[in-house]
């Protein structure tokens, strides 16, 4: 890591991809034209806009990307409102990468895995889902299981269409909230959706998405007979340093810049109930 | 005092009357009163106290304890009063959920005056008649109770309740203090020492936002200065002009409703005159629109919220040596 | 152990303010102690101890991180930083000693934050001894001797004379610039000033205060204590307690534009601000209560349970002195002490 690690970096845009009405994911290099820093999946980055805000972002790009990194960010305020609105070759700052990341190489290595996102909560799922699609070999069986409120606002919907519903033992199952025209799919809300899937007990579930949507997928993972220890999930809270020092992203001893985002579910049972 | 007033509060509770009750609890000291609600005979009777340093205003306190369910008696002494009276005026607390006692005062000093007059490692105070003791860690020394007052009560402008449900004590009047002696001074100063003096003092700030905080005149539900959208929003002074304008602008927004309670001066940690700035306003105001005091009358108009054709023009400002 | 006589105080002072730049306690114009830069006139503050703790000199309420340039699409980014100077800091309590070692916890953990770290490597703590301390001051429950203080160098002031004793290289180095104005000796004085304050100590109201059960074992029972609701009530929301905590670090970065580019600094930020923790979708910490049960968790609770059960509090007393409605880490730690046994 930078030693100096709150002097940001400078990053390019060199492509604005426009996912959903609210969505847009940005591809970022150096001004070498390479990749900024090296990351795993699940890390986060802080990007900047001097003048503007600083803020943390999961990277949605997987390591195995050489060339460049992705951040797919929905518009929701000061600095997200800018981003969408600048144009390709715009220098923006970026410093990381910051916290921990999902065990790929480690706990999740060999084991089937289920993907649950919500709406922009595919973001730092789609790092995993692309670093495991790489090494294939490595896992198991895959399943994603992704819903959002309209087919418009789901995120990388080409690149779901194209390359992991293409894929060899990989099961997409899509879902929106509400019934509409030219979708044939499922219609209903990712927990639900979940439970009529049963997914296969013994794999290790990965979700994020509103905390509301975390709630009950969990609730409903639970009924259907997976532990705490099974599920992962990604923490988000308001950061300015990013290595645990400014003192307010903490869920009880735990940073989620540093400790966390990522966290599995009995370690945050561990901890007070304040995100 | 003390016994009555839980006597009556007991009363009350007990009745039904009032749900809770806004007082001063007892601390680990003699002076470190905190305000607190009490809800029931059993709290009332282990920790309430009222005593030579309940110098906080409970008034504020009322915005949000209105707004609940039920009345909530508060006891008042005559400057709260005026900051009950104006908050009414500015419809920022609920009247009929409100049962107010109007309570005699003295005058209430604090530990830090305490301290500022050499009174070190303090275990206990006690008030008999106008005479301090306090016993320390290093002896017991006494005080006249005129020498450890801070400034807000040597010059106390009012021992007159200006709104109330029931008295406890008798009601004083309305005292011909010297509150404006140290404007008057300021006022003579040259420009250039004026802002020496100013400077000298607000450098020392080091923006806790107690003044703005405890300030009854102070209830916007979100300040400018915590407002990322106002453009002004600040955690820290980026430099000395940015630190004064937090200052000025506050004390212009509280002119016309400022009581002069005094709370600012109080819990400034870093002792800054910071009534001097409200004074001033009172003063102008007073002179310009004639003597007009907030929280008096709540029916009563504020001269810089109402329009009246003998109005002072701007232009009076320059007469009276504004622009030297 | 060095010696002084007080009459020559100030030009020790000189000697030191001639090479490197001297900070001491002094009455500022309200009547209370503040750091200054010494220069010649200045006399040492009587009072027990500053408004504002020595955290200021390694952490600043507010400083310069980068600069940036911007033109077009491009930013250019800037390092203000200049070489930091050699400090002394005179006069500093052991209460502020302390905080020093807590605030390094923070500050020199991976990754090294390299302002603060610079200023530490450039600062000479000079302490010196409690001889009267307040009914405030409660050191000694976190194993702090404010009758032998830490630091480069230690002192005591014992009637006429100052007493000198050096404890790291950068404290000899010091005494040695000194040398031409000390004398040895001044055990025997030192030794009975120390025993006449230890008696006081133990007389402090505040010295048998319990901390049992507090750090990282039970975590959650006094999270979810409903003491909070009660401790917080009087609360208002301001950041006093914060700012004059010497171990309080908690920090915001901000941006401002200074007209023809932008400078992002930081700034003390405090817990019991409301937008401390508010994001666009929300905020973990809604009310009062939450905010306050954050910064007294911190001390108490999460601080030791990631630092080896040191406790994030120094017992300096000043937010017992400075909370505007008289709530503080005391009455918290009492209220709580019943809630895990």
């Amino acid at each position: 890591m930078n030693s100096e690690t709150l002097i940001p970096k400078i990053g390019v845009v060199t492509d604005i991809r426009i996912d959903t009405p609210d969505v847009r994911t940005f591809r970022v290099v150096g001004l070498d034209g390479k990749k900024a820093f090296e990351h795993m999946p699940g890390q986060c980055a802080m990007l900047s806009m001097p003048g503007v805000g600083e803020a943390m972002f999961s990277i949605t790009s997987s390591p195995t990307n050489t060339e460049y990194m992705e951040f797919s960010i929905k518009k929701c305020g000061c600095l997200t409102d800018w981003l969408h609105a600048m144009e390709v070759g715009q220098q923006i700052t970026i410093r990381g990468p910051y916290g921990n990341y999902f065990p790929v190489e480690t706990d999740l290595k060999g084991q089937d895995l289920v993907f649950i996102a919500g709406g922009i909560g595919l973001a730092p799922l789609r790092s995993v889902i692309n670093y495991v699609r790489a090494k294939r070999g490595n896992y198991g069986k895959l399943q994603v299981i992704y819903g959002s409120r309209s087919k418009e606002d789901l995120v990388d919907y080409q690149e779901i269409l194209d390359e992991w519903m293409a894929d060899e033992g990989v099961e997409v199952n899509l879902t929106i909230d509400r019934e509409e025209e030219g979708w044939d799919g499922h219609v209903g809300f990712v927990p639900n959706y979940v439970k009529e899937l049963e997914p296969d007990l013994k794999s290790k579930v990965l979700v994020c998405g509103p905390p509301i949507m975390i709630k009950f997928t969990l609730a409903g993972l639970k009924e259907l007979g997976f532990t705490e220890t099974q599920v992962y999930t990604t923490m988000e809270l308001r950061m300015k340093c990013g290595v645990g020092k400014c003192g307010r992203c903490n869920i009880g001893n735990k940073y989620v810049c540093k400790d966390g985002p990522v966290f599995r579910f009995d370690q945050l049972d561990e901890l007070p109930d304040e995100y | 005092m003390q016994e009555m007033m839980i006597a009556k509060a007991r009363e009350l509770l007990k009745s039904g009357a009032v749900q809770r009750v806004l007082g001063w609890k007892a601390g680990e000291f003699a002076y470190d009163v905190e305000p607190a609600v009490f809800e029931s005979a059993q709290e009332l009777e282990k920790s309430f106290v009222y005593n030579d340093f309940c110098g906080s205003n409970l008034s504020k306190y009322l915005i949000a304890q209105s707004r609940k369910e039920g009345k909530t008696l508060v006891f008042l002494k005559p400057c709260d009063t005026y900051s009950f009276s104006q908050l009414l005026a500015e419809h920022r607390i609920v009247r009929e959920n409100v049962y107010a006692i109007g309570i005699p005062c003295q005058g209430k000093t604090d530990g830090e005056t305490l301290k500022g007059k050499g009174f070190t490692g303090i275990l206990s105070a006690q008030c008999e008649g106008d005479t301090f003791t306090v016993h320390t860690l290093y002896g017991d020394k006494t005080a006249a109770r005129a020498d450890v007052l801070p400034e807000r009560c040597l010059n106390c402008k009012s021992k007159k309740h200006m709104i109330y449900d029931e008295l406890l004590g008798e009601d004083g009047e309305v005292l011909d203090s010297h509150r404006f002696d140290m404007v008057e001074k300021l006022e003579k100063m040259t420009p250039d020492e004026r802002f020496a003096f100013w400077r000298g003092e607000l450098s020392r700030c080091i923006r806790c936002n107690a003044c703005r905080n405890v300030c009854p005149a102070c209830t916007c539900e979100k300040c400018v200065f915590d407002n990322d959208a106002s453009g002004i929003a600040q955690k820290a002074a980026a430099d000395s002009f940015e630190e004064n304008m937090f200052h000025i602008i506050r004390a212009f927004h509280v002119a016309g409703r400022c009581t002069d309670c005094g709370e600012c001066s109080r819990v400034c940690p870093q002792n800054i005159p910071l009534h001097l700035l409200n004074r001033k306003f009172i003063k102008d105001i007073n002179e310009l629109y004639g003597a007009y005091q907030a929280g008096e009358d709540p029916d009563a108009k504020s001269p810089l919220t109402d329009y009246t054709m003998n109005d002072a023009e701007p232009g009076i400002v320059y007469h009276r040596g504004g622009n030297q | 152990m060095k010696q002084l006589s007080l009459e020559k105080l100030n030009d020790l002072f000189a000697l030191i303010g001639q090479t490197e730049a001297l900070y001491l306690p002094v009455d500022d114009a309200a009547g209370q102690a503040a750091y200054r830069r010494w220069q010649p006139g200045y006399t040492l503050s009587k009072a027990l101890n500053t408004v504002r703790s020595a955290k200021d000199f390694f952490f600043p309420q507010t400083e310069n991180l980068v600069d940036f340039k911007m033109q077009g699409k491009s930013i250019e980014v800037i390092d203000p930083r200049t070489e930091q100077e050699n400090f002394v800091l005179f006069g500093v309590r052991a209460c502020d000693a302390r905080s020093f070692s807590i605030l390094d916890k923070v500050f020199l953990a991976d990754p090294v934050d390299t302002y603060y770290q610079s200023r530490r490597e450039h600062g000479t703590i000079v302490t010196l001894a409690c001889t009267r301390p307040e009914e405030t001051c409660f050191c000694t429950v976190f194993g702090i001797d404010p009758a032998e203080p830490a630091g480069d160098v230690s002192c005591w002031i014992e009637e006429n004379t100052l007493f000198m004793k050096a404890n790291t290289p950068k404290g000899d180095a010091l005494l040695t610039l000194a040398a031409p104005l000390l004398s040895e000796g001044g055990d025997d004085a030192v030794a009975a000033q120390q025993a006449a304050t230890r008696s006081v100590l133990a007389r402090l109201p505040l010295a048998k205060l319990s901390l049992d059960g507090m750090g990282g074992e039970s975590m959650l029972k006094l999270f979810d204590s409903d003491k909070w609701a009660e401790l917080s009530q009087a609360c208002i929301g301001c950041g006093t307690c914060t700012f004059v905590c010497p171990t309080c670090q908690c920090y915001d970065i901000k941006d401002f534009n200074t007209g023809d580019g932008v400078r992002r600094f930081r700034c003390w930020d405090s817990c019991m601000y409301s937008d401390f923790t508010r994001m666009a979708h929300g905020n973990p910490r809604l009310t009062q209560r939450e905010r306050f049960r954050q910064r007294f968790m911190h001390k108490l609770v999460y601080f030791p349970a990631n630092n080896h059960g040191e406790y994030g509090c120094v017992g300096c007393g000043r937010c017992l002195s400075k909370c505007p409605v008289s709530m503080n880490i005391v009455k918290v730690a009492k209220a709580l002490e019943g809630e895990v046994k």
